[in-house]
């Protein structure tokens, strides 16, 4: 009988050793001798640093080393780009330590080596740094005007700026019987992992080798650029992935420490550990979303949409690092969605400021760029007077436009093609389970709560960049090793690749181990992104599952003397009835004459996207006195193709959710004008917990499968999130519709919606 | 963020605890639960040069009802006691409500009433609590036992009465009247934070069902908690109903002083305080007592 | 008086002798000194909850007690919840709902909700929402959580005593 793990919610391989303490993250990794490394970063926002006196740190017991940019021999290298470099950004590089000048608070300016933790913290404290302050940006505004320049020789703040467009957009504004402006703002959040970042550099005295432990997400790119910071053949770098607990985008990026924790073994000779503390995580570690947009809307009558036209401004921090522009560029593209949107228009302007530099977080741009499309579209709806969820519909691609040629819309990016699907069943969909009709407009003052529901429609691209590598051997114990490039960053990689290894090879998925991410395991592999893991991996995994199997079937070819085409193979093993070889027999046999049953294989995409797409909708209870907002319960449904493994599909859309409602009531890295940051610690930078979670009703479809990979999968790790803010947005408006206040600006706090509120009843 | 060097000390009495910290001065500091101080050395920005563990006294930590029916609460009674001790839960349901809003179970299992009221959070509740309550503190130091009114207690953010090396006894709460009508809330951004904004309220009513005795405070709506004294004027010889809470409640923003920081405004804290107001005392009044 | 100390500590059952310094977090002695790296470390300012170990049965935050302050308690981590390599009813359930993903917050979730049930054997959903408040997880979303701590002390109600 065959064995069938795909589309099971099989429990997780991984679950045992965290649930026993036993992982192995990063600070959980003692290496002999190890040294501990501590960084003094900047707590000015723009200065001139004059003088960096280290004398009394070095000279403290138990320090090994302190250094500073000044003391570094060689020339530091820049962080690359990795994702969307637009030329221009080469000016807004960041090198690993300040350099006579620092620009954010939390930038590194001189590293501290000592025996342990608590002994590099205090010789922190003996470093005086003496600087010559500067005006700080820290609004989009002043970063455009160039008083001030954050980078001199650049010329100005402005990182890079493009237009994008299809369609005659003028003239579908001209003439229009219906347009709005509206001015939308998501605010500066991001991922927060719970693990911070942490690394360990060891290098060996006698020969060129840098290894690296606690490397994640994107390591062969990583590695190519260690290698060559350092000057040594890309096989001399090694990057270790440990558990990791968890990423959402930010981590695993190059980031300053990355050179940094190398440098520091290389100067001391002895392993080097560094893990970022959370005052260090929150302003060290890339923050996202902030974006600006100015959006126009032009419509028929009937509420069909002619056009958009949109100004899109981020705040991409201090420098530019690895993540290049991606958040306001995408932001941009996917501004019109999943609609019929015959022109569009934008602007897109990338801003230098004092600030975290900005990478990507869960859905970047798209969580943004949801939010001002789906609020302008209940704008609309109601200055049209359309029932909200018929106005989509009117304006959702049907299933015979698709595929849809989106257009040019990121310079440099191919031309961006929607896949097939049907989007207005994915709403509909959720209409049903919401109960739409019964809610709309539906108050229930009983408790003196105004309730509402809110909807809003996404699509969500996945499995963007490089190929993707897996190979699997079965060894002569009988037990099946899959190694992948891809990482882990603890969402069940190990769980969802053995469930396909197990399916394709017939055998108990208890069999299989699944080794990821290092560089030492597989040639190559393009790591762990924009929901690819599944699509990308696991389709790599199924090739080398069904090479593997032809193996075995010429290895027992060899052994009866037959051709291979002559014996089948079911149940994990090669018969020729009624004979029949197990793949273990078959793996010892390869041992004796010096091969090995194994294969490797590399998935390639084409780098043709999937769009996963689908609907949320929030049902809130909003005290007006307070401007305390409940969210009570909460759908989605999520066209995905294919479901690996439910249970963990289930996962990623619940996780999702909840991380889109922090974002929309609570993350928020506030500036003050000198551009400190004061949500600096967990009591002020507030992430959701487990108090007031609304019932949440996540439903995966499997209607479409994708037409690009052949198990069809769609990427499924970021539509929790993308609509999160558009449609939670959209409750609090209708629920405040009398009031006529705007819903534009995130994160809709108590105390935003009270002083909205106090505008209104002042007015009334 | 690992906190800076310091000598530790476990004393084995009030008084020695005392002379420890005459002998050791200004920088050395008392610990209790230290569910502030720890977090505070955590991020360097408290250094003491040596900690003097009261944890090991237990004569701080004793719990009774004295002959006056006051109700005495050492010291070093964990936060987590005041929910679930029926000993106070049943003498002083307002306290036993309020700490459950306190910050989170591993907090309040470590916390201690006295080290609440000792740092003097204006957000915090037990500082809040002890005000509305008429509490008296109870002191011990270098120069012997004193008692301040909880009134006189709080003078500033983190600022008290306490004089060098003194430390918290005992608090002590009046007679709680088993008819007496109360009432508790706050708004806070998630379950567990510091209050935006919250007020206590208790009232007695005598024959006539008129307020005959009333007690109201604020906390998150100053630099201290706030004695609602004009609020409590207002209440005070009337029947209770809405229109005199709503009476009660718009002298709220009379005696308290706000200010605003990254979680909300000071005109937020002055409508929602006045607005908890009425809900407090709304409260109070349907609590079947 | 010392900044450096000797100290016994009583972990999961066993006493450990160890030199310290006076400023050695209780989570750090766990980690460094004894090497039970099951505890983590979120935030070290006492809002996360990943270092959560169980004081005489009941929840703490290991990143806010000196391990001095430690001696002469019961101190129970995570690795001391499996009893002979078994999962308990607890670790299951958290198995069997899909209750953990990066598993970085898991080691608190467990201690915490431990605490929860062996005070309240049969909390409500609104009981165990508030008694892990104070747990932050950034993947699951808390709900699978919740089912698996619910789930969990019915098997516990169930199960032997």
């Amino acid at each position: 009988m065959s064995k069938s793990y795909i589309g099971k919610s099989i429990r997780r391989l991984e679950d045992k050793r965290f649930l026993t303490g036993t992982g192995k993250y990063i600070d959980d990794v003692k290496l002999p001798g190890m040294a501990s490394m501590a960084i003094l970063r900047s707590p000015h926002a723009h200065a001139f640093i004059t003088k960096i006196d280290m004398k009394s740190a070095r000279a403290m017991e138990g320090v090994i080393d302190v250094f500073c940019a000044n003391d570094l021999e060689d020339e530091l290298p820049e962080i690359p780009l990795r994702l969307a470099p637009f030329t221009d950004f080469q000016r807004f590089l960041q090198k690993p330590l300040a350099n006579k000048k620092v620009r954010y608070v939390g930038e590194p300016v001189a590293v501290v080596v000592a025996e342990d933790r608590y002994i590099a913290e205090d010789a922190l404290e003996l470093i005086c740094l003496e600087v010559e302050p500067l005006p700080a940006i820290v609004t989009v505004q002043d970063s455009l005007k160039g008083e001030t320049l954050i980078h001199d020789a650049a010329g100005e703040n402005i990182g890079t700026q493009y237009s994008v467009s299809r369609g005659d957009v003028e003239a579908a504004f001209k003439g229009a019987f219906y347009t709005r402006r509206e001015h939308f703002r998501t605010n500066r959040h991001g991922a927060v992992p719970l693990e911070t970042r942490g690394l360990i550099a060891e290098v060996e005295p006698t020969k060129p080798l840098l290894r690296l432990h606690g490397a994640t997400k994107v390591n062969f790119f990583n590695r190519r650029h260690l290698a060559e910071a350092f000057n040594l053949p890309e096989s001399s770098v090694e990057l270790i992935e440990t558990d990791v607990g968890g990423g959402f985008g930010v981590r695993g990026e190059l980031y300053p420490e990355d050179y940094l924790v190398p440098i520091a073994s290389y100067r001391s000779g002895r392993p080097v550990k560094w893990i970022e503390d959370r005052r260090e995580n929150l302003s060290a570690t890339n923050h996202s979303r902030d974006i600006t947009c100015e959006m126009e809307i032009a419509a028929t009558a009937d509420g069909n949409i002619l056009g958009m036209r949109a100004s899109v401004q981020g705040d991409m921090g201090a420098y530019i690092r690895t993540n290049g522009g991606v958040v306001p560029s995408k932001a941009a593209q996917f501004l019109p969605g999943p609609y019929r949107v015959p022109s569009f228009a934008c602007d897109v302007q990338f801003l230098i400021t004092n600030k975290t530099p900005v990478g990507t977080f869960r859905g970047p741009g798209r969580f943004e760029a949801n939010f001002c499309r789906e609020r302008m579209m209940d704008l609309m709806a109601d200055d049209l007077n359309i029932d909200p969820a018929v106005l989509r519909h009117r304006n959702l691609l049907t299933p015979e436009e698709l595929p849809y040629r989106i257009g040019e819309l990121v310079p440099g990016d191919p031309d961006a093609t929607l896949d097939k699907g049907d989007y207005p069943s994915a709403l509909d969909r959720l209409l049903t389970e919401c109960r739409y009709s019964d809610w709309i407009d539906k108050q229930d003052p009983s408790d003196g709560k105004l309730r509402s529901m809110g909807i809003a429609c996404f699509i969500e691209s996945s499995a963007a960049g490089p190929p993707e590598s897996a190979s699997i051997t079965v060894l002569s114990t009988g037990d099946i090793e899959v190694r992948t490039g891809a990482s882990s960053v603890g969402q069940g990689t190990e769980t969802g690749l053995a469930q396909i290894c197990a399916e394709y090879l017939d055998i108990e998925i208890e069999r299989v181990e699944v080794s990821h991410g290092s560089t030492t395991l597989v040639k190559t592999g393009g790591g762990t992104f924009h929901s690819r893991n599944t699509v990308m991996a696991g389709n790599a995994t199924r090739i080398a599952a069904k090479k593997v199997k032809e193996k075995a079937k010429e290895l027992a070819a060899l052994r009866w003397n037959c051709h291979p085409t002559e014996l089948t193979y079911e149940n994990g093993e090669v018969c020729k009835s009624p004979d029949r070889f197990t793949l273990q027999e078959l793996a010892t046999f390869a041992e004796t004459r010096g091969d090995i049953l194994s294969a490797d294989a590399i998935f390639d995409n084409e780098k043709k996207l999937s769009y996963s797409y689908g609907a949320h909708a929030a049902q809130i209870a909003l005290d007006i006195t307070t401007g305390l907002v409940k969210v009570e319960r909460y759908w989605l449904t999520e066209e995905i193709g294919r479901a690996l493994n439910p249970a963990m599909i289930q996962g990623q859309a619940v996780g999702g959710v909840i991380q889109g409602l922090g974002g929309t009531f609570l993350d928020h890295f506030i500036y003050d004008d000198d551009g400190q940051l004061l949500t600096g610690s967990f009591a002020d930078y507030l992430l959701p917990t487990s108090s007031e979670l609304p019932e949440i009703t996540a439903i995966a479809l499997e209607n479409f499968p994708s037409e690009l990979n052949p198990m069809g999968f769609k990427g499924a790790g970021e539509g929790g999130i993308v609509a999160v803010a558009a449609a939670v947005g959209n409750a609090i408006a209708r629920a405040l519709k009398p009031y006529n206040i705007s819903i534009n600006e995130l994160p809709l706090t108590p105390d935003r919606l009270r002083e909205a509120l106090r505008g209104a009843e002042s007015l009334k | 963020m690992k906190p800076p060097k310091f000598s530790y000390l476990a004393p084995e009495s009030v008084k020695n605890a005392i002379a420890m910290k005459q002998e050791l001065g200004e920088n050395a500091r008392y610990i209790a639960g230290g569910q502030s101080l720890v977090p505070m050395m955590n991020f360097r920005v408290a250094a003491p040069s040596a900690l003097i563990d009261l944890n090991g006294l237990t004569e701080l930590s004793k719990v009774s009802l004295s002959s006056d029916s006051a109700l005495n609460i050492g010291a070093l009674t964990r936060t987590r006691r005041l929910e679930n001790d029926p000993k106070i839960t049943g003498a002083h349901p307002l306290l036993a409500a309020a700490a459950r809003h306190i910050a989170h179970a591993q907090i309040r299992n470590r916390g201690t009433i006295g080290g609440s009221i000792a740092h003097a959070d204006p957000a915090a509740e037990l500082p809040g609590i002890v005000l509305a309550c008429d509490a008296e503190i109870e002191l011990q130091g270098p120069r012997g036992f004193r008692t301040v009114h909880a009134v006189d207690f709080f003078e500033s953010v983190f600022t008290t009465a306490l004089e060098e090396g003194e430390l918290l006894l005992n608090i002590k709460f009046p007679r709680w009247p088993k008819d007496r009508k109360w009432g508790f809330q706050e708004v806070s951004r998630r379950e567990g934070d510091y209050a935006l904004v919250g007020i206590a309220a208790w009232f007695d009513l005598d024959a006539t069902s008129s307020i005959s005795a009333c007690g109201l405070s604020a906390i998150g709506a100053a630099d201290t908690p706030v004695r609602l004294t004009k609020s409590e004027a207002a209440l005070l010889g009337s029947v209770p109903s809405l229109p005199l809470f709503e009476k009660a409640a718009a002298e709220v923003t009379a005696d308290i002083d706000p200010f605003d920081d990254v979680h909300a405004s000071a005109i937020y804290r002055c409508e929602v305080a006045a607005a908890l107001a009425i809900r407090t005392l709304t409260e109070a009044w349907e609590r079947d007592t | 008086m010392s900044e450096r100390l000797k100290i016994s500590l009583n972990v999961n059952n066993d006493t450990h002798a160890c030199e310290i310094d006076a400023r050695m977090t209780l989570a750090d002695c766990l980690r460094e000194k004894l090497d039970l790296t099951g505890t983590h470390l979120g935030c070290e300012h006492g809002v996360c909850g990943a270092c959560t170990v169980l004081a005489d049965g009941v929840s703490i935050r290991s990143c806010l007690i000196f391990a001095v302050q430690a001696q002469g308690m019961k101190i129970t981590t995570v690795e001391g919840l499996a009893k002979d390599g078994e999962l308990s009813p607890l670790q299951e359930a958290f198995h069997d709902n899909h209750a953990l993903q990066c598993g970085f917050c898991t080691p608190g979730m467990l201690t915490t909700a431990e605490a929860l049930l062996t005070e309240n054997p049969a909390p409500t959903r609104r009981e165990v929402e508030s008694a892990i408040s104070g747990n932050i997880c950034r993947c699951t979303g808390y709900i699978s959580i919740v089912d698996a701590i619910i789930d969990a002390a019915e098997r516990r109600r169930q199960g032997p005593p």
